[in-house]
């Protein structure tokens, strides 16, 4: 057999119906997560067609987009912004018992963000495929799983046959080496490589994270560099997966247990890309060049390192219209503008490493005057270990908000927003025009370096802190 | 969804480039159980002020775009989420297809799902596309090609699988569900299980 990479064989392992000329392959996928907002219309279509859902055992559902994290007693006293909100919630509850289904819902401790909970539950594993009605499935990639974003009518798809209709993507290989400095962090490293390669660099593409420097990145942070492979535009990111994936795996509750773990880890050994496989595109990078990275425009493509020039970019309508909604002026660096809101949180950085490094600037030291800043751990485990170490009380001492777990302020749909004309530092992984909420404007950064924002008033270099 | 053959069209045209679907739909739109209604929220922060009113600057609000069914679009329209409601909104609002050098995989993925004909043309084509606002173009599915006012007609590349469920409004689960015994026997036959 010729040498393959990591996509290759966890692709070729999931092909129920070969690929023809005319026809795309059926594609077998192990995991299935959903959550609230992108499946009510699939669950329409198993109705309207009398439909089951194929392998409940192999879905997930859970609630985080629309849900509130405003800090409860007791979850019967939740208020949900809005009657559609609400709804959707409910529907979400009637359609997981209508078929069946396993609900994470309120009041579950394992409850949080779609992206968060597959990990933590041991529910992600290497050569996987995993698919979720989010672009966001990418993070999944950390282990190895092939795992990618879908629209709603292919969530009704996999709903029904456990199956998706796919063409073969084509690979792109992005090879990190050197060790990454002082205070510079996964965040950084991602938002480095978008810039590199844009924010369509990766289109058609499944990206494969190689080298020293990523081989010594913890899961967390690999984590957050598979989450924004999207924002170049891949349809996947995937590491490796190596030690440091089965440690993590290990003893999770979903995790194989006994000697199929022994089988498992043995299989999941033999993913890595073969010495000599090719991929269709290589790009390199060396990480110790690296450092702390803020995104100045409105998309994540448009990043410089946190004390450089923002760019002028010449007679490129699209950049001066970028900067005018951002209010940035170009010739300066970020760290001129004041900050009105700090959000560390999202499937990007709402993970125990990320709180704590938050935590670790915020320290002893107060969140400057008028600067609102949010914590949200992206689920409710998170935020138990996090408690456990007492990071609440750090959060809570410096003047920011601790919440209960979703995506919040990442998206805007529960209620959390930026308000009009504000500008957020904020460690989520889009700074699209409106996404925090109507007018505003998002400046993406490590959890690090928002924290270090948040305390200055202004965009700030977290390396003073150290 | 209704098959699609031919579009002919004058064109609107949106020229920024990364238009993504945060723009294309906002997040505070999709809390919706259904697909119905989603074009009143189409583009809703650039088609209105924030008193409400028609934004005059937004091509789509420029009386001669009212109609048309073809949108060109500057480079990587659609990027983001996976949101389908975002060539949900589009359809809904009337667009047939949209025109430009890249669109965004889940995007184009979800767009042909629901009949919604992704164009991607090259720089030249899109250039002149672009400085033209209101040509008269035609879209033939079958062909895969784009004509001009003048004549000249570009190919789109256009998988064809997706084209055939395009032309004849083929529902994708119907051919999926064609499978189920080799989907059964994938099942039962594999070395591992998940
Ligand atoms: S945190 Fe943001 S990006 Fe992640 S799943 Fe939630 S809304 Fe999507």
């Amino acid at each position: 057999m010729s040498a393959s990479t990591l996509f290759e064989k966890v692709w070729s392992d999931h092909v129920v119906v070969a690929e023809t000329a005319d026809t795309p392959a059926v594609l077998y996928i192990d995991l299935h997560i959903i959550h609230e907002v992108t499946t009510p219309q699939a669950f329409s279509v198993l109705r309207e067609q009398e439909l089951p859902v194929r392998r409940p055992d192999l879905t997930l559902p859970t609630m985080d987009h629309s849900t509130p994290t405003t800090p409860v007693s007791s979850f019967k006293d939740l208020a949900v912004v809005g009657d559609d909100a609400a709804n959707q919630i409910r529907q979400m509850e009637i359609n997981c018992d209508e078929f069946g289904l396993d609900l994470i819902g309120f009041g579950n401790a394992h409850r949080g963000i779609v992206h968060v909970i597959g990990p933590e539950l041991g529910a992600t594993q290497p050569g996987k495929t995993i698919v979720c009605g989010d672009s966001h499935s990418s993070t999944h990639g950390a282990f190895g799983a092939l795992a990618f974003g879908i629209g709603t009518t292919e969530v009704g798809h996999v709903l029904a046959t456990q199956c998706l209709l796919q063409r073969r993507p084509k690979t792109l290989s992005i090879d990190v080496g050197g060790t990454m400095p002082e205070g510079v962090s996964a965040k950084d490293l991602i938002l480095a490589i978008i810039g590199k390669i844009g924010v369509d660099g990766g289109t058609g593409h499944v990206i494969e994270y190689r080298g020293e420097a990523i081989s010594s990145l913890d899961m967390e942070s690999r984590m957050t560099v598979c989450n924004m492979s999207i924002e170049a535009g891949a349809r996947a990111g995937m590491i490796a997966p190596d030690d440091t994936t089965f440690e993590y795996l290990h003893g999770r509750p979903r995790s194989p247990q006994g000697a199929d773990w022994d089988t498992a880890v043995e299989r999941w050994r033999g993913l890595r890309s073969d010495n000599d496989a090719q991929f269709d595109q290589t790009v390199t990078l060396d990480a110790s060049t690296l450092q702390p990275m803020v995104t100045f425009g409105t998309n994540p493509g448009m990043v410089i390192g946190v004390n450089d020039p923002v760019p002028d970019g010449g007679d490129d309508t699209s950049f001066r219209k970028a900067l005018d909604y951002m209010r940035i002026e170009s010739g300066k660096p970020m760290t001129e503008n004041a900050v009105d809101v700090v959000f560390i949180g999202s499937c990007t950085n709402g993970r125990l490493s990320d709180i704590e490094e938050a935590a670790r600037v915020l320290q002893g030291r107060k969140v400057a005057d008028g600067v609102r800043m949010l914590v949200v751990p992206g689920s409710q485990q998170v935020k138990n270990e996090a408690e456990a170490k007492g990071l609440d009380r750090i959060i809570l001492e410096a003047g920011a908000e601790w919440r209960e777990a979703g995506c919040s302020m990442c998206i805007g749909m529960n209620g959390d927003t930026v308000p009009q004309g504000k500008l957020s530092v904020s460690t989520s992984n889009r700074n699209f025009e409106g996404r925090q909420g109507v007018g505003a404007r998002t400046v993406l950064a490590s959890p690090a370096t928002a924290a270090a924002s948040a305390v200055q008033g202004r965009v700030s270099d977290p390396r003073i802190f150290s | 969804m209704t098959g699609v053959r031919h579009i002919s069209s004058r064109t609107v045209v949106l020229p920024t480039k990364d238009i993504d679907t945060d723009q294309i739909i906002a997040a505070r739109f999709l809390t919706t159980t259904s697909r119905d209604g989603l074009g009143e929220s189409l583009f809703y922060d650039l088609r209105y002020r924030a008193d409400g009113g028609d934004n005059p600057e937004f091509p789509l609000n420029d009386p001669e775009a009212r109609g048309c069914t073809v949108l060109v679009a500057g480079n990587n329209f659609g990027c983001g989420s996976s949101r389908e409601h975002a060539p949900c909104a589009l359809l809904d609002y009337g667009f047939r297809a949209i025109i430009s050098t890249e669109i965004a995989d889940i995007f184009r993925n979800n767009a042909l799902k629901n009949g919604l004909v992704p164009v991607v043309v090259d720089t030249e084509t899109h250039r002149w596309l672009l400085d033209n606002p209101g040509a008269e173009v035609n879209i033939d599915v079958q062909d895969a090609t784009v004509a001009l006012p003048d004549g000249r007609k570009t190919r789109f590349p256009i998988d064809g699988f997706a084209k055939h469920c395009l032309l004849e409004g083929i529902d994708q689960l119907g051919f999926l569900r064609q499978h189920m015994d080799a989907i059964t026997n994938f099942e039962e036959n594999r070395p591992w299980t998940p």
